[in-house]
């Protein structure tokens, strides 16, 4: 039913497509800026924002370095508690697994809360190809699938639509899924909401499976964490009697005590509040509380390539706050859906060619999806150096057969405005060389991408402020 | 199930493979704050209460004398005729209410819980510095769903012992073993053009009495 990003074109012809959509824009720039500027009062309350970030960098590489231990130490805690551990090398596995566990219990209706990881094996097409449906419970995903759309962003997926297109979507496709939309709805959002409200909760009170994914699992104590707004999340969590979770291996910490970094960190990235409404934590099961099954299946798909690379291994230590979507200038500009893969912006443009690798042209042109301006990597909350990652992965790109710089001039030009102000373009190149030079590791200049470029001197302003000033 | 047995080796393997090369990565250092709040508990009570009220939650402040009349009164003034009741809840807190009390040992369906308009319960403790209150299922606070289905949670923070300034502070205090919910607030969405919209799917009403001796 809902799209599929395989066969999309590649970055960009997509981003010039993306960038002619007025509504797009004009929805993406209301979103990043509105996001951004609450991100930043959010991380301005915490005096040791710094510190919590250096802490939760460490932790994540930590835990990657050791990440066979802490994932059998994982799988023994949360088998002494109640639950069964499946491990899944790829996207066909882990659908297969899942599809099978749906199918011992005889049911043929999920209901998923809302998971990258899920969506990245391609799980819903899946399930319906074995006759079981899954059904979104978070309500932009309610959106996007009703819709037959894709997410287009990793916190809010269905911003590039409006009020007015969620009312025609929900009055023309929720009946055929279930409860139809109320008579007379208006384009309120809390009109919306209500309808999305009455729409599921008869799905929820019946729903026997639950699927989720999870942001993180502590492997001393085998527990697994979910944070959520709207409640959906929890109603997955604990009405059904199954519960499956997909989980990338890469969200492993080691200890309990790590989540008080993440617990702060994540929140404030994400969403820029001191705390999102809802966290869940679950211990494999127990008595007489949530559900009787838990599955966990434990994915790699890719992420095992990536570990290897020891300049783009850091990607893994994402924790999908979207922190980095919203300060993109070509993000901004190109929207989600342009990246062809379910991870957009900044992170997108370095996980999804390391997971899928850089063989087809929209993998091999995603490292030049960005004008290596460093906003990204100034709001990691895990200090994911992004545009280090990105030449990286051009260098990789350009020595498989040297279509890099048609690809780089393609992707800029199809950011058009950056095109037209050449001047935030060398701004961004200079931010990024002072983001290199307070972070050397290995300064840009051996690879082919960047044999002709010279090393910008310091900027006379930041991009950040040139941005401000000529932006907002 | 014996190729997930291959795939558990094959990805253990990779993994040894991938960063038999890596540096070591020492154990993270902590030198981020315990807390951001003076420890001072009138200043972190304080606090909480205006977190918890930022994120919309309602606050009251009450003795244990004063809490059954209160209780008694917000149900009233939400028109709930029906509450539900964990187990372990002292009685005393529903003592003057006139709604009907549901106990959960049958346990009530969801179907029941659905028709039941509020629930009452205590803490595992309360965060200031975020406005979070944490259930942990211990006695008076029940299983996970009463505090999600019925449209009306409210919940009683005994100060100052149940109450932490920060995130650091609470997780020495919790148990992970046991199903632990974090609220914030009553239930929010933003994906409608970022207008945010309470009470989506989770409880429209959150109450929280901080209870005084
Ligand atoms: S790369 Fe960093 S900023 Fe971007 S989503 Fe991941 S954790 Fe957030």
């Amino acid at each position: 039913m809902s799209g599929t990003y395989l066969g999309m074109p590649s970055f960009p012809k997509a981003a010039k497509d993306a960038v002619h959509n007025v509504t797009l824009r004009a929805n993406l720039r209301h979103a990043t800026h509105t996001i951004r500027d609450k991100r930043a009062k959010a991380v301005a309350e915490l005096d040791d924002w710094a510190l919590l970030r250096e802490a939760g960098k460490q932790i994540k590489d930590h835990t990657l370095r050791h990440l066979d231990r802490h994932l059998e130490q994982l799988e023994s805690a949360v088998t002494a508690a109640g639950g069964t551990v499946h491990w899944a090398a790829d996207a066909e596995e882990a659908n297969r697994i899942v599809a099978g566990l749906v199918k011992a219990t005889g049911e043929s209706e999920v209901v998923k809360v809302k998971s990258m990881a899920t969506q990245e094996i391609g799980l819903n097409e899946a399930l319906e190809a074995e006759g079981i449906s899954a059904y979104e419970t978070d309500l932009a995903e309610l959106i996007v699938q009703l819709g037959e759309d894709l997410p287009s962003h990793i916190l809010v997926p269905a911003i590039h639509r409006n009020r007015g297109e969620i009312r025609d979507i929900f009055e023309q496709r929720m009946e055929s899924w279930g409860r139809p939309a109320p008579d007379g709805l208006s384009d309120s959002p809390a009109e919306l909401a209500e309808a999305a409200r009455l729409h599921l909760r008869e799905k929820f009170l019946r729903a026997k499976v639950g699927i989720s994914g999870a942001n993180f699992m502590v492997a001393e104590t085998g527990t697994l964490v979910v944070f959520e707004s709207e409640g959906n999340g929890r109603m997955c969590l604990t009405l059904p009697e199954t519960l499956i979770s997909v989980v990338g291996i890469e969200k492993t910490v080691p200890t309990w005590r790590d989540l008080e970094v993440f617990l702060q960190t994540l929140p404030r990235s994400s969403t820029a509040e001191r705390m999102n409404p809802y966290t869940s934590m679950w211990t494999g099961t127990a008595d007489a509380d949530g559900p009787r099954t838990f599955h966990l299946v434990l994915l790699d798909n890719g992420r095992t390539d990536a570990l290897a690379d020891e300049v783009g291994r850091q990607a893994l230590r994402c924790i999908r706050c979207s922190a980095c979507l919203n300060v993109c200038p070509v993000y901004e500009r190109a929207g989600g859906h342009a990246y062809g893969s379910v991870y957009p912006g900044p992170i997108g443009a370095i996980l999804s060619p390391q997971l899928r690798g850089i063989q087809s042209e929209i993998d091999a042109s995603l490292p030049y999806a960005s004008s290596l301006c460093g906003a990204c990597y100034e709001v990691c909350p895990v200090a994911i150096d992004i545009p280090e990652v990105l030449v990286h992965l051009r260098e990789k790109v350009a020595d498989q057969g040297g279509k890099g710089h048609r690809l780089e001039k393609a992707a800029i030009k199809a950011a058009g405005w950056i095109l037209d102000h050449p001047a935030a373009l060398a701004a961004g190149e200079k931010a990024a060389s002072k983001t290199r030079g307070l972070h050397p590791r290995k300064p840009p200049g051996a690879g082919a991408w960047t044999a002709d470029r010279e090393l910008p001197e310091l900027p006379a302003q930041s991009f950040r402020d040139w941005w401000k000033k000529n932006r907002t | 199930m014996s190729t997930e047995t291959g795939s558990r080796d094959r990805i253990l393997a990779r993994i040894r493979a991938a960063v038999a090369d890596a540096p070591d990565a020492p154990e993270a250092a902590r030198d981020y704050l315990d807390s951001h709040t003076p420890d001072d508990p009138a200043a972190i009570l304080d606090l909480l209460h205006e977190n918890l009220a930022d994120y919309r939650a309602i606050v009251h402040r009450a003795s244990e004398a004063e809490l059954p009349a209160l209780v008694a009164q917000l149900l009233a003034d939400r028109g709930a005729r029906s509450v539900a009741v964990p187990d372990g809840l002292p009685a005393a807190w529903l003592a003057a209410a006139d709604a009907d009390q549901r106990t959960d040992d049958g346990p009530l369906s969801p179907y029941e819980l659905d028709a039941v308009d509020a629930v009452v319960t205590g803490c595992a403790l309360a965060i200031a510095e975020t406005g979070t209150i944490v259930l942990d299922a211990g006695p008076g606070q029940g299983r996970r769903a009463l505090t999600l289905v019925p449209d009306l949670h409210i919940c009683v923070v005994r100060t100052p012992d149940q109450v932490v300034a920060s995130v650091p502070q609470a997780m020495p205090r919790l148990d992970p073993t046991r199903p632990l919910t974090w609220i914030s607030g009553p239930s929010a969405t933003s994906d409608i053009e970022l207008d945010r919209v309470e009470g989506v799917h989770g409880p429209r009403t959150l109450e929280v009495v901080l209870l005084q001796d």
